[in-house]
Parts: structure tokens; C-alpha cells; sequence
């Protein structure tokens, strides 16, 4: 078994905002990143598959293909984008960078040859803040 | 002549859109592409101040780092920290938040605050790979 990583990148706007509570609530809990008018980021996304490499080519998957993949159906909707606003694979949830790794996650499955496995969405906010997500 | 340069690294992150109000959106969304979309984006910024003069010879400091922070903090970080720049800052009211435009208004709020026998440059990046500096 080998894992595979491609790494992607984005920037977006978003705010945490829980409608259901007052705005003092939500300064409380969320601080400045519930600015009304948004803030944003320079996301970095390491997508990492995992398989045993393809006797013919000695590849796990083609990484252009993965990066097509990714590009197509992640960094497409999300790059240059307002994620609360404009993505449809994260309405009506928390654009949380935790739940935008597994909104990733969810975008990707579907796309991916069955030979080989998603093993992680390492997802960084800041480049000190990161998430990852396994599936599970 | 024994000049030495210091620098400070701080960062901030916030939403922007680039537009020209005088045009119309085709012609914006052809000069700004995906920075122009209507619902924002958003950047992680990482400032570096630099500071270049003789060191003192009482303290041997071009300038105290830790003042040089406090006062980046104060001037920058406290007006662009998770903000939008076109719709919560004076600065941008009416200029368009490039990184050129940014940089030079940074570099006039700090100036002001720095002795005068000091030379002052910033340089902002946008994205790890976009970058300005001001003055050139």
C-alpha cells in the first residue's frame, strides 16, 4: 500500500455565524471571525489517495488525473468564491474549515477510480491551522 | 556607515473584492477575473516590515523588534484582521484593494511612527506566491 498526496490551493471569503443565535452570541463564540462581512483565506489542500501501484505504469493513481479530479470538482466551486454564499456543497452548513474538509471528502468519492482509496483531506485555513479528515 | 536592516513578520487575513466602480461588470470581469465576483473572496496576508538604520549604539537596535510589533499591530492588524477591506475599512472605501494598494497604505499608516532617519519598506503577500513591495 502506498499514499499518494496532491496538493491544491484556494482562497475564499466565509464568516462562522450560528443563525439561531444573537449576534453577541455568536461574537462570544465565534470572536472576529464572525465579522457580518466576511473575512477570508488562502486555503492549502493536501488530497491523499492510498493503493498498491499499477504493475504496467508503477502508479498508485496518475496525479495529473488526481489534480484534474481535484480541480474539477473542489478548487472550481470553492476558488475565488464566498463559501457561505456561493457553494452549493456547503449550504446550509457551518463553513467551518472542519466541515468544509468534509464537504471535500464528499465532493471527491464519487470521482475516484475504485482501485484506489481516499485516505485523508488535509486541509490548512491559515498556515498555521489545519485540518484532517479520514472518513470516519 | 554600518546600516542594518531589521524586519518584522506579522499576518492578517480579510475578504476584498477588485473592481472599478466606473466600469461595467463585463469590463470588470475582464481585467479582475474571479477577484472581481460580487460576493467577495479572501486572502491570508503576511506582512514583513522592514526597518533599516544605524543601530543605536546606548541599545544596539536598529529599532526595538517588540515596538516595531506592537505598532504593526495597532496600525494594521487592528484595522484589516478579519475585515473586509472594501466594505469595513476607511482606507478602501474608495481604492481598490490590490496588493500594491494595500502595501502603500500600510506603508503611510506606519511611517508616521518611525523615526525619520529610519528607512521604511513592506512587502505583502497575498498568496505564498503573489508579493508587492513598497517603496520600490
Amino acid at each position: 500500500m502506498v499514499y499518494l498526496t496532491r496538493n491544491e490551493h484556494f482562497n475564499a471569503a466565509h464568516k462562522l455565524y450560528n443563525p439561531a443565535w444573537t449576534r453577541e452570541k455568536n461574537d462570544e463564540v465565534f470572536g472576529k471571525c464572525a465579522n457580518e462581512n466576511w473575512h477570508g483565506h488562502n486555503y492549502d489542500l493536501f488530497v491523499t489517495v492510498k493503493g498498491a501501484p499499477d504493475p504496467d505504469t508503477g502508479f498508485v493513481f496518475d496525479v495529473k488525473k488526481l489534480s484534474d479530479i481535484i480541480k474539477r470538482h473542489v478548487i472550481e466551486k470553492l476558488d475565488h468564491r464566498n463559501l457561505n454564499v456561493d457553494v452549493d456543497f456547503m449550504r446550509d452548513k457551518f463553513c467551518s474549515t472542519e466541515n468544509l474538509a468534509m464537504g471535500i471528502w464528499n465532493e471527491l468519492l464519487p470521482h475516484l477510480p475504485a482501485r484506489v482509496k481516499l485516505h485523508c483531506i488535509k486541509l490548512y485555513e491559515t498556515p498555521r491551522i489545519y485540518v484532517e479528515y479520514f472518513g470516519e | 556607515m554600518s546600516r542594518v536592516a531589521v524586519f518584522r513578520k506579522e499576518h492578517f487575513n480579510a475578504a476584498h473584492r477588485l473592481f472599478n466602480p466606473d466600469w461595467d461588470d463585463a469590463l470588470n470581469e475582464q481585467v479582475f477575473g474571479k477577484c472581481a465576483l460580487p460576493n467577495y473572496h479572501g486572502h491570508n496576508y503576511e506582512l514583513e516590515v522592514k526597518v533599516t538604520g544605524e543601530p543605536d549604539p546606548r541599545t544596539g537596535f536598529v529599532m526595538d523588534l517588540k515596538l516595531l510589533s506592537d505598532l504593526v499591530r495597532r496600525e494594521v492588524h487592528s484595522r484589516f484582521d478579519h475585515k473586509n477591506l472594501n466594505l469595513d475599512t476607511e482606507e478602501f472605501r474608495n481604492l481598490n484593494p490590490t496588493a500594491e494598494n494595500i502595501a502603500k497604505v500600510i506603508y503611510g499608516l506606519l511611517r508616521p511612527h518611525i523615526a525619520q532617519e529610519k528607512d521604511l519598506q513592506v512587502r505583502l503577500y497575498e498568496t505564498p506566491r503573489n508579493f508587492v513591495e513598497y517603496p520600490a
